[in-house]
């Protein structure tokens, strides 16, 4: 399978006033054309300084500091990506609202980007920002199509921001909580939509989540991040049935089903480790672990249990029989 | 349409209010009309002559009611200095007033604006401690001392620009009137000669005008750039491979104006009244050093109808800014 997007060792550190963060260190995780991944953890997991450091977009205090990111055959961490961005790989935002420019009629917003990316010219680029608002189920593209965002709801914005996302048929497509913040209707159609894109187009989906159980329904494969550490990833029937990280045993005890009771759901002890000391342990999930060795403080290594299924664990679950 | 209406009506009562207080206020003042009008040498008889025939020994309401019945006819009185009727000299005059205070701002906005944008852009670059060196000496020197200044280093020691005696050198001629703005009217006769005189003698005092606006707009359009470029749509106009300039320009700035407009409202009627002092410095005809002269003769005429004038042109200018933010924000627009 030829890799869309292979991310591999990405580490990033942030220095700031209080000492040098160290968000990310040695991620990694692939995706394939048309796969849908998603990257679940609390707030604070580093999901979206992943996102960022793909993207280019890290802020100013944000630095790469190892690691490789390819685009097929394209070197994100080297290549003029004002060129790659909104073109070959696009990204949509939670809080799709505050997402949009407030003071620039929807359409023109699309076709800003479709005159960029997509080859329109000044003349067809107003009447193919409507094709595409017609495209994410807008009813009355047209007269939408001069609306702002604060005419439209917060899922018509979203739709808004996908049409934006997937104007020049990206090959990948990041959605950071791109449902947060939206009523739980509004969701579901949020997300079909997403997955009705990269069906018909082809590209390949990561899924920014802190929701396990829409990471669960949406995603053909999950990868559970931990303080800048990919600690699982396995397909998303595996990593439910038979997590071998610690955490997302956790994870998955704290996430609410429909079968299950509220008394039954359990907190993940602890908080994320301080990630500006400079010894922060190995593993960062030890300080919170139940299962912690003493050879948990040596090196950690990514370990395959099966083929498309690693966990970051010296000491992890037994496989479920 | 309506909602201008709205406003302009809506400025009546402050109006009133203004022309109350003028009133009022020039009464209080210290000085009397009556004296200062029949010279030094007058008998106490002709002084009282002199304060019957202006009405001024009748009580103050009564004073007040003939005065609001002349405005109604548009009549501002006379100035006792000069003679003329306080409106001629006002309509006169103020073409001056307006066209030195529009070119101070129209140089302070385009420079400050552009300023602000690159202090924004590349912050904590060279631009944006110029940015701040600006900023400071703007609004720590006074307009009198800048204008001062001017002079003494352009016309005395450089000797580039002409001697700051007016709008023109003794030896152009005025340009026909059209607009009252010898900058629009010499180019509208197509007298290159003269808009290049009136030009070299509008630029001192403008640049005086602007070297003070410029603090506060350039610091208020980088705070307002650095707001929205660390906004969500930025991010997003980023993410999707949006170019620089388009970022910058069409996404950004448009909307870190709207504050920038604002402030442009202020800063203008601090400039209407800095002009007052400017005027004087570079013996400038407008509206600023007629009032001047008249505060210090006791001319109530005068004062009271500058001071009336400058409040509608500030309501005229706030409805203005008003106008502009409704062009600029679709929400001001569906919003009221």
């Amino acid at each position: 399978m030829s890799a869309v997007l292979r991310v591999q060792d990405l580490s990033v550190a942030f220095h700031t006033r209080g000492g040098v963060v160290r968000a990310l260190d040695r991620v990694g995780f692939s995706l394939g054309a048309g796969e849908t991944m998603a990257l679940v953890g609390e707030s604070g997991s580093g999901k979206s300084v992943t996102a960022y450091a793909i993207m280019g977009l890290l802020e100013a205090a944000g630095r790469v500091t190892g690691g490789q990111a390819w685009l097929g055959e394209t070197d994100l961490l080297a290549a003029d990506l004002s060129r790659i961005r909104g073109r070959r790989v696009a990204m949509i935002f939670q809080n799709p609202r505050a997402a949009l420019n407030p003071i620039r009629a929807v359409g023109a917003q699309i076709a800003d980007v479709l005159r960029r990316h997509g080859g329109a010219s000044r003349f067809n680029a107003g009447a193919r920002a409507i094709e595409a608002l017609r495209a994410v189920g807008i009813p009355d593209p047209a007269r939408r199509a001069k609306a702002y965002p604060f005419e439209l709801s917060g899922g018509m914005c979203q739709r808004v921001m996908i049409a934006i996302a997937v104007a020049a048929n990206p090959e990948l497509l990041i959605a950071d909580e791109p449902t947060t913040g939206l009523d739980v209707t509004t969701q579901a159609v949020v997300m079909d939509l997403i997955q009705a894109m990269a069906a018909r187009t082809g590209m390949a989906t990561i899924l920014i989540t802190h929701d396990l159980a829409l990471a669960a329904e949406r995603a053909q494969r999950i990868a559970v991040m931990h303080a800048g550490h990919v600690v699982e990833e396995a397909d998303t029937a595996t990593l439910l049935a038979q997590p071998r990280h610690p955490y997302t045993a956790r994870l998955i005890a704290a996430t609410p089903t429909a079968a299950g009771s509220l008394d039954d759901l359990q907190s993940v002890p602890g908080g994320l480790p301080d990630l500006r000391r400079d010894d922060t342990p190995p593993c960062r999930y030890a300080a919170r672990c139940e299962r912690r060795l003493a050879s948990c403080d040596g090196a950690l290594s990514v370990r395959a249990l099966a083929p498309g299924h690693q966990v970051a664990c010296t000491n992890p679950l037994e496989a479920a029989a | 349409m309506r909602a201008i209406l709205l406003r302009l009506v809506g400025a009546i009562p402050t109006l009133f209010g203004v022309v109350l207080v003028t009133f009022l206020l020039t009464r209080v003042l210290p000085g009397d009309t009556a004296t200062y009008f029949a010279g030094p040498t007058a008998s106490p008889e002709s002084i009282a002559q002199i304060r019957t025939s202006l009405g001024l020994d009748r009580p103050l309401p009564e004073q007040f009611w003939r005065y609001l019945v002349d405005l109604g006819h548009g009549d501002l009185g006379m100035s006792l200095t000069t003679g003329q009727p306080v409106k001629t000299e006002l309509v006169n005059r103020l073409p001056a007033s307006a066209e030195l205070t529009l070119c101070g701002l129209l140089l302070a906005i385009g420079i400050a604006v552009p300023l602000g944008v690159l202090a924004a852009v590349r912050q904590g670059s060279l631009i944006d401690h110029a940015c701040r060196v600006v900023a400071t000496a703007g609004v720590s020197l006074p307009v009198f001392f800048t204008g001062l200044l001017l002079v003494y280093v352009f016309y005395f020691l450089l000797g580039w620009s002409p001697a700051p005696l007016g709008r023109l050198d003794a030896f152009a001629s005025a340009p026909k009137q059209h607009t009252g703005f010898y900058l629009v009217d010499t180019l509208w006769a197509g007298d290159f000669e003269t808009f290049r005189a009136a030009a070299a003698q509008i630029i001192l005092p403008a640049g005086t005008l602007a070297l003070f606006a410029l603090a506060p707009i350039a610091r208020i359009t980088r705070a307002s750039m650095l707001a929205v470029l660390g906004s969500e749509f930025i991010r997003t106009a980023r993410a999707s491979g949006l170019s620089g300039p388009t970022v910058v320009l069409t996404y950004a700035l448009r909307n870190a104006l709207l504050p920038v407009v604002t402030v442009l409202g202020m800063v203008f009627s601090f400039l209407l009244g800095a002009n007052v002092l400017v005027e004087k410095v570079f013996a400038w005809p407008g509206i600023g050093s007629y009032a001047i002269e008249a505060l210090i003769a006791s001319d109530y005429a005068p004062v009271q109808g500058f001071v009336l004038t400058m409040a509608v042109l500030y309501v005229l200018l706030n409805l203005a800014i008003d106008l502009v933010n409704r062009a600029i924000d679709p929400r001001a627009r569906r919003g009221a």
